[in-house]
């Protein structure tokens, strides 16, 4: 295949830098011209967290010559157990300054490019058109569709990896007469129906897995070697360790890249994916998901603060409040609230007879999964349900800082 | 045949990877599926019964949206429906 690489005089090699990229110059297929085109290469590495980390490490081990990053979050100790282009003592700072550290120190001879800022509409085009490839490490759908819209229409290539619990995906898209996200998936779920990997979980090492999947994709790409993943999906189950290819189809009607396209400029990402807008400032997770924010009302259902509550609580006052975590969840830490969890709630609603017509609120880590059950319970005829804000996390942080936060 | 459950929907069969249920076609295995896991329905059809287009049906390796009967193609014990939901973790 073509190299992703514009048509340019390759920069020269250093003394310092045949030693250091000795393995891939006696590696025919990388060579000296190869390196010269990882050095005049610019990738743009979307999130540096569990995906984006190892790309980026990767990428600038490899000689990659601009990695530019774009990231808005801080490092917080509960990134760590995956996210290793990050360390103990950046805990706090910016991520894209964090990154830095990291990748200066693996390579000093690499140009960091800091986009400390939220990819949005107003600046994706911007941002993306000064890079060669761009890789989607990011961890919403608002933002996968705005990678993939953004790169279709400056006809860029984007090494893709998602990754939940135990599984990954990973694919190229956009390339030269290759499929795009869109064709693959629409539209995205509605808000919610798939957890995040805060609520979810995720096993640690299967990012540091799919975002190298996506790194030696990039590194294709520069290379113009191999067969690239445009085209195909590559699925991964690290629990089974089975890895399959599925075929991928260009979609004739894709608004985007289909043949009569709809969308010819970006879009309003929060509106498509049925989103409120997101705050810029927050954990990553609260910022995406407007369960999680301090709105009164979210579709019907009052949200109540852990200050309300524990006002409630120590007034006596009839409430009765509901876990809807799994198992070990409740394990790690809980306040001794009777335990169904979300995904059972629909089937066993009817232990919860005897407490139908009380003050019920309901929570989980975050307010998300709880807000979901609390619709459960109000459809099912329960008058007088509420969501609890923030989860046991915001308990944990304004009422009882004794208790472990996870 | 064998239906391969994807990790964010297993809480809805009760943590099966793999259901393996009755049906002459990939709409009739379908409706076995949630007829044995109800809570299933909302993720895989719209409430108009339409697939949802976030998630992707792959008989063996071929994506039944372009299967010339779709739902209709039939299928044997051996086949296998993989369900391959859009997932956006990463982070």
């Amino acid at each position: 295949m073509p190299t992703a690489l514009p048509e340019t005089e390759l920069p020269k090699l250093s003394h310092d830098e045949i030693s250091r990229y000795s393995r891939h110059l006696i590696l025919p297929e990388v060579g000296m011209e190869g390196q010269q085109k990882l050095k005049a290469a610019k990738v743009l590495c979307v999130g540096t967290g569990g995906l984006g980390a190892p790309l980026a490490l990767y990428l600038a081990a490899a000689g990659v010559g601009t990695i530019g990053l774009v990231d808005f979050d801080t490092v917080d100790a509960s990134n760590l157990q995956r996210q290793i282009i990050h360390s103990t003592a950046t805990v706090g700072k910016l991520k894209v300054d964090s990154a830095e550290i990291m990748l200066k120190g693996l390579n000093p001879n690499t140009n960091i490019i800091k986009h400390n800022t939220m990819l949005t509409s107003a600046n994706a085009l911007e941002i993306f058109k000064d890079y060669d490839i761009i890789a989607d490490g990011t961890d919403n759908f608002q933002t996968r569709y705005l990678v993939n819209d953004a790169c279709v229409l400056l006809g860029k290539p984007n090494a893709y990896g998602s990754i939940f619990r135990f599984e990954g995906q990973a694919s190229v898209f956009a390339a030269k007469d290759a499929p795009c996200y869109r064709c693959l998936y629409p539209d995205p779920p509605p808000p919610g129906l798939v957890p995040s990997c805060a609520e979810g979980g995720v096993l640690g090492i299967l990012p540091g897995l799919v975002g190298v999947i996506q790194a030696t994709e990039v590194i294709k790409l520069i290379l113009g070697i191999g067969e690239s993943l445009a085209g195909r999906l590559l699925l991964v189950d690290a629990l089974t360790m089975k890895f399959r290819t599925l075929k991928l189809h260009k979609n004739p009607e894709c608004p985007i890249c289909g043949t009569n396209r709809t969308i010819t400029e970006l879009i309003d990402y929060d509106q498509f994916c049925g989103i409120q807008k997101p705050t810029s400032a927050g954990p990553l997770e609260v910022a995406q998901n407007p369960v999680l924010s301090e709105a009164p009302m979210v579709d019907g259902i009052p949200q109540i603060s852990v200050q309300e509550l524990k006002r409630r609580l120590d007034a006596h006052e009839d409430v009765f409040v509901l876990d809807v975590r799994e198992q070990h969840e409740v394990q790690i830490v809980n306040i001794g609230a009777p335990l169904i969890p979300l995904g059972q709630l629909a089937s066993r609603v009817g232990e919860l007879e005897a407490v139908k017509n009380h003050r019920i609120v309901v929570h989980c880590k975050l307010g998300g999964r709880s807000q979901k059950a609390a619709v459960i319970l109000k459809q099912a005829g329960f008058p007088n349900v509420e969501n609890l804000t923030g989860g046991i996390l915001a308990w944990a942080d304004k009422i009882d800082p004794t208790l472990p936060k996870y | 045949m064998n239906i391969n459950v994807p990790t964010p929907l297993r809480s809805y069969t009760g943590g099966q990877q793999t259901v393996s249920v009755p049906g002459a076609t990939v709409g009739e295995a379908l409706e076995s599926l949630t007829g044995a896991y109800p809570e299933l329905r909302q993720h895989l059809y719209s409430a108009e019964g339409k697939l949802r287009s976030f998630v992707n049906l792959y008989l063996n390796d071929d994506d039944i949206r372009y299967l010339p009967l779709k739902e209709a193609t039939p299928v044997e014990d051996s086949d296998e429906l993989s369900i391959i939901p859009s997932i956006a973790g990463g982070y």
